[in-house]
């Protein structure tokens, strides 16, 4: 339990997402223009991640180590990413319109969100390390911490973000690094303020 | 020899229509594997066989592929692509590959590959596809190398791993500067390089 809580907290803030690995970059410069769709987006991410990453957790131990079929991961993975997004968006379409309205289009957009993808491909190396290690993924408790607190760190990076960038509309900006040049060293600027995280020991 | 149209698919994409700066794709691998040069190298070559033969494959089949199902298609087809370039890397250049990690497997959802298959390859026919996949991949290494030549130089004194800045320097009193291996910098280099771009091009255009 311990473990789990120190993965989760050092997911978020020292092994950020966006900021120590860039994963989900593009939906995270192209969305973050305003703090609510941004938010909406966020939290499609952490529910997509906290399906998608244990399942995956689930296939690697049980199914492809066992077999040694380590080189069908790739495919394994992204087929169960574009399935369950596909379910999600269908059973979410079905429960509550309204979720739907905000979440919806960004349900495709999540099947290839790198950050989601990178999640199960870190997960498929950190099931090897040593149990001992505080990065390590030992079982299915240690990858549900994992999976909420890198979508949980993801979502906190796009509404700081957009934060952001909502309050620098009205800053004068040279006009060829207006738009996505000043927003790529803002980012810089956040992941260096971010960097102080990596010391963190719980 | 190339009709109007293949030499702009693939001439466009190197400086007008660049993935990276201009239509911001392919942005995580771009940053993540840059702080030396050969990772970035090994990637931009990666990435630009994939694209060309996705694109290939895809303007092959496109006719067959039904609409509703076609996302699913094309993950697949560059799924069973980026496995065996992977798997080619492990077996010739295990150094590199363990250091490119996952984002060699990252590929797949890489924005330039989804974004090239549709809105090129579905509607294009094979050769032009080619050209475009290969333009398009030549875009993307061209930056990677350009940003890992700098935060190689700058970080680490060296390029390729062969030193570049002397002894003598480092004796008078040269230091690196070791923010440029921090993935900071990849952020504001990248920023840095898109603000040339736009300036260079935008007085071009006037």
């Amino acid at each position: 339990m311990e473990h789990a809580l120190s993965l989760f907290v050092r997911t978020i803030f020292a092994d950020n997402m966006i900021f120590a690995f860039f994963l989900g970059m593009c939906s995270f410069l192209a969305v973050s223009k305003d703090v609510k769709t941004s938010a909406g987006l966020g939290v499609a991410v952490i529910f997509v991640q906290t399906i998608t990453l244990p399942v995956n957790y689930l296939l690697q131990v049980h199914v492809l180590a066992p077999l040694g079929l380590g080189y069908l991961s790739f495919i394994l993975f992204i087929a169960v990413i574009a399935a369950i997004t596909q379910l999600v968006e269908m059973i979410v379409e079905k429960v509550s319109p309204s979720l739907y309205s905000t979440l919806g289009i960004f349900l495709p957009l999540i099947a290839v969100n790198c950050a989601i993808m990178g999640g199960s491909l870190f997960m498929q190396q950190r099931v090897l390390l040593d149990p001992e290690n505080v990065k390590a993924i030992a079982n299915l408790g240690d990858a549900f911490a994992f999976a909420i607190g890198s979508g949980l760190g993801w979502m906190l990076a796009i509404v700081c973000l957009a934060g952001i960038r909502e309050k620098m509309e009205y800053n004068d900006v040279p006009k060829p690094l207006q738009g996505i040049g000043i927003t790529f060293i803002t980012v810089g600027l956040m992941a260096l303020a971010f960097m102080c995280f990596s010391g963190l020991n719980i | 020899m190339l009709s109007k149209q293949t030499k702009e698919a693939f001439l466009g994409p190197l400086n007008a229509n660049n993935p990276v700066l201009v239509q911001i794709l392919g942005i995580c691998s771009a940053l993540a594997v840059t702080v030396q040069l050969k990772p970035a190298l090994v990637m931009g070559i990666s990435v630009t066989i994939i694209v060309a033969l996705a694109n290939v494959v895809i303007a092959l089949i496109r006719k067959s592929i039904p609409m509703r199902i076609r996302i699913i298609v094309q993950l697949v087809v560059v799924a069973a692509l980026v496995t065996i370039v992977s798997e080619i890397l492990k077996a010739f250049a295990y150094d590199v590959a363990m250091q490119l990690s996952v984002y060699i497997g990252l590929i797949i959802t890489n924005c330039i590959l989804m974004g090239r298959l549709e809105a090129f390859a579905m509607t294009n026919n094979v050769k032009d596809s080619l050209m475009d996949g290969l333009g398009n991949g030549f875009g993307y290494a061209m930056i990677l190398v350009i940003v890992a030549f700098v935060r190689e130089l700058f970080g680490s004194g060296k390029l390729l791993g062969y030193q570049i800045i002397p002894d003598s320097w480092y004796e008078a009193g040269y230091s690196n500067c070791g923010m440029m291996l921090m993935p900071a910098m990849a952020l504001i280099l990248v920023g840095c390089v898109i603000w040339a771009h736009r300036s260079i091009n935008d007085k071009e255009g006037k």
